[in-house]
């Protein structure tokens, strides 16, 4: 197999963009990858989205994003993993280059949010779920995840104040990312005094609702310097699990073990260790996800994710940044883009572009995304 | 065709069927055609407990729109005196009363209408053993 | 000479929730104490909204097999009566029956007879079993009845389901004489495609309830050659807490002998339900030997009156379900108009 390396990314800032549909979104994405890598070309693109038939009534979003960038005869894919479809979408383009089969790949990870009501939007989430055995019974994503968090709560004493700490802290560097949907920082108090969407989760332990999309170049490390001025950042290591959809089949609710496993195979693959991490983007849909993703990926050890976001562990200045981007809490999940925008973020960061928000000296990044409530887990580690 | 889809888990959701793998004990359910315990394929048919006890649950206020006029209702992870785990909703309980641990039976209940017009899909909710 | 026919099962089952006379009352604006203490009734009984005639037959049905220690395949015929079937058109009882795990052999239907659909299943069961065409047939009255708002039918209908088994083996109460009487009095109807009922007022007391149930019950004495006396238990149908005292009274049953089997007071008119429930609690309280009179009523209208005597297997299989009165000494949750209101659809969020 090949190295790989990202030689260009591209965002728009996520949020409710009521002006712009999911094509829009899409190629908007694309051409701003396109730039940043200065390439003149692709040959082949992968697009992660969730669920643009229910959101937006359009399917074969490969195609439409492949004729509306005017690339038409390229092979196009798409590729929906939940809520790690984008990140799902990066591994394959990912095994096309690795694997010789592309040079130039596309990886564009979109979903358009806000074309539905909110209850429509709450239904559609939950078809990440056991459709017949968990949302059959009214049971909703946040309402799948308050779960997890009250048996982590109840089984290692950790406080709503605790989980509401990750929300502070991703909020206070969305709040320096010119894309993030918030750019405002938030209180422990107003976390708590927030409405309850499912308990013990309130409205600000929850990821909105966004429209977004995010884009990545991948190409052959060995043709990077030749095909772009950028600095390469290599993927070294990619891992990916899956588990049981339902929550209620698992062993134990505290436990995400598709995080655990896929993050042990991308360390393996990379032949780092989660000490080797200086920047980490984990999926934070809701605050005690980045909790327990933080033990499951290694970064701090079990029943220790609740106290490293208020011992100020994870935060922009600690020793183990995480969600510099703002996370999904605060720059936005639209479902099927957070995964490449994760990537993003990471990009920027090793390339030291990431302003204010910048991780002095970061070399060696990690993303995590999550489809379902841990029915699927991708991680890939970057290096500078 | 809704109907369809609704009529074909008849058994799990008006009887509780599940599947007790020959091969490692386990019983699953829904039913499946292979065991993830033990991969065996080989399985007979059984009912779940009547009774179990509430292992995590959630007060759900922000609804699909299936449910939108049943909000807040309470929905949890349940663990069946047989070791078998589902989902439910937890029924006759007001959110204040919910309690990880608390002892539920199964009652035949109303879970979801499609719309106005449509069909009723029934199955079990937990509620409280007094 | 042929077996006895009989019950060799009943179930009840009632919902949890509650609202008071009162408060429906203070809802609009009446005098509260007056219209309680008028009705005989102080709460009735509110179905939840994930509850309907279906999850009540079931529930009453479940506990009707406990009670019964039957295979349920050996139920070749089940009917629900209900005057709230959730269906116009397609069957509860092939719900019913999936969910209590009968054979797919056996016959079905669901009745409609105002308040007495449910005896009108009874009856038919036990016709079936002593015509020999159903080794067991089970019998369900169960509703979860609407008045609109502001009617004072509000005040009385509410929700609950009773089931008996009927057969000829373990019996627990034999079947000894039954009868029906029914004429055209219109004086409680709902249209197709009308959510609430109407009803003729007072024209369905003396030309309806009184004359119906007078006439049966006499005529079931006749016939039996008993006299009130010869009954521990008499139930009546309960459309209020006062109908059924008047009733009694006038046919020269004591109150202490519709003490067991009266709960209107305490649940409202459970329509199909309520006669049925009725005999549930006097079987409940029932000794060996002891007989029941029944007479129920429906509007539209008829009444079907039966007598019943209690074996001693009724000891052995009384606490193999929980009896009326465990059931109504469960917690209940008191409804204010609004939560009522909202449980039973006359409010509802709009939807697209």
């Amino acid at each position: 197999m090949r190295d790989v390396a990202v030689i260009g990314v591209g965002m728009l800032r996520f949020g409710e963009l009521w002006e712009k549909s999911l094509r829009d979104l899409c190629v908007e994405a694309s051409l701003a990858a396109i730039r940043d890598a200065g390439v003149e070309r692709i040959d082949s693109l992968v697009v992660g989205c969730m669920a643009s038939g229910l959101f937006t009534e359009q399917e074969h979003l490969s195609n439409l994003l492949a004729d509306s960038l005017g690339m038409g005869p390229v092979p196009a894919t798409r590729v929906e993993c939940a809520c790690a479809s984008g990140g799902v979408a990066l591994r394959s383009g990912l095994m096309e280059v690795a694997s010789g089969m592309s040079e130039i790949v596309l990886v564009v990870g979109a979903e358009k949010m806000t074309d539905v009501s909110g209850e429509a939007c709450t239904a559609t989430l939950a078809t990440a779920a056991d459709q017949e055995y968990e949302a059959f019974c009214g049971a909703t994503f946040p309402g799948l995840s308050a779960m997890i968090a009250r048996a982590y709560m109840e089984k290692f004493g950790a406080t709503s104040a605790q989980l509401a700490a990750v929300a502070v802290k991703n909020h206070a560097n969305g709040a320096l990312n010119p894309l993030a949907q918030y750019q405002s920082k938030i209180t422990v108090e107003e976390v708590l005094k927030s409405i309850m969407v499912a308990d013990p989760l309130h409205v600000l332990d929850c990821s909105p609702v966004s429209d977004g999309a995010a884009a990545c170049i991948l190409c052959p490390l060995e043709r990077a310097a030749k095909l772009s001025r950028k600095a390469p950042v290599r993927i070294s290591g990619v891992g990916f699990a899956t588990d049981s959809i339902a929550l209620y089949r698992r062993p134990e609710l505290t436990r995400l073990p598709a995080i655990e496993l896929s993050a042990q195979r991308a360390f393996k693959m990379a032949g780092r260790k989660p000490s080797d991490i200086q920047v980490a983007e984990l999926h934070d849909a809701f605050t005690i996800m980045e909790i327990c993703a933080l033990e499951e990926v290694g970064i701090v050890e079990r029943g220790q994710g609740a106290q490293a976001a208020p011992a100020g562990r994870t935060a922009l200045n600690g020793p183990i940044p995480v969600n510099t981007s703002g996370g999904l809490k605060s720059k936005g999940h639209p479902v099927g883009a957070t995964g490449v925008a994760q990537a993003h973020e990471i990009v920027l960061q090793l390339r030291g572009e990431a302003g204010p928000r910048q991780v002095k000296g970061a070399r060696i990044g990690l993303t995590q995304n999550m489809g379902g409530t841990g029915g699927s887990s991708v991680v890939h580690i970057f290096e500078a | 065709m809704i109907t369809a889809r609704v009529w074909r888990e008849r058994r799990q959701r008006y009887l509780n069927e599940a599947a007790r793998c020959k091969g490692c004990g386990r019983i699953h359910f829904p039913p499946r055609q292979v065991c993830d315990a033990c991969r065996g394929s080989d399985f007979e048919a059984v009912r779940l407990a009547e009774t179990g006890k509430v292992l995590s649950w959630s007060i759900i206020r922000v609804p699909p729109p299936a449910f939108a006029q049943e909000a807040p209702y309470a929905v949890a992870v349940l663990e069946m005196d047989d070791g078998a785990r589902m989902m439910a909703q937890v029924a006759d309980v007001a959110p204040e009363e919910m309690r990880t641990g608390m002892r539920v039976r199964l009652e035949f209940r109303k879970i979801r209408q499609y719309g106005r017009t449509g069909i009723i899909a029934y199955g079990h909710k937990a509620v409280p053993v007094a | 000479m042929k077996r006895a026919v009989g019950i060799v099962g009943y179930g009840a089952c009632v919902p949890r929730y509650r609202i008071k006379t009162a408060e429906i009352a203070r809802a609009w604006g009446w005098d509260a104490e007056g219209y309680a203490r008028g009705l005989g009734m102080v709460e009735k009984s509110v179905p939840a909204r994930d509850q309907d005639a279906i999850t009540l037959s079931v529930e009453a049905g479940r506990a009707a097999l406990r009670r019964a220690q039957v295979n349920p395949e050996c139920i070749q015929a089940l009917y629900v009566g209900s005057e709230s079937h959730p269906y116009a058109v397609k069957p509860s009882g092939t719900v019913v029956a999936e969910a209590l795990a009968t054979s797919h052999w056996l016959h079905v239907g669901d009745l409609e007879f105002a308040c007495k659909a449910g005896t009108e299943a009874m009856f038919v069961c036990a016709g079936l079993v002593e015509a020999g065409r159903a080794e067991c047939a089970l019998a369900i009255g169960a509703d979860t009845s609407q008045g609109a708002p502001g009617d004072p039918l509000e005040f009385a209908t509410s929700a609950g389901a009773a089931a008996f088994i009927f057969g000829r083996e373990s019996l627990i109460a034999t079947l000894d004489a039954t009868v029906s009487y029914t004429t055209d009095t219109p004086d409680f109807w709902r249209r197709e495609e009308e959510r609430f009922p109407r009803h003729g007022s007072r024209f369905t007391a003396d030309p309806g309830y009184f004359h119906h149930i007078g006439t049966a019950a006499k005529r079931l004495l006749e016939d039996t050659g008993l006299a009130p006396k010869d009954f521990a238990h008499a139930v009546f149908h309960q459309p209020n807490g006062k109908f059924p005292a008047r009733a009694a009274k006038l046919l020269g049953f004591t109150p202490k002998q519709c003490q067991a089997g009266l709960l209107s007071p305490r649940i409202g008119n459970v329509y199909s339900g309520s006669s049925p429930l009725g005999l549930c609690a006097a079987l409940d309280a029932a000794h060996a030997g002891e007989r029941i009179f029944m007479c129920s009523y429906g509007s539209g209208a008829g009444s079907d009156g039966f007598v019943f005597t209690v074996t001693d297997r009724i000891d052995a299989v009384r606490h193999l379900a929980p009896t009326v009165e465990e059931i109504l000494a469960r917690p209940t949750v008191q409804l204010d108009y609004t939560g009522y209101a909202r449980f039973r659809s006359k409010i509802a969020r709009e939807e697209d």
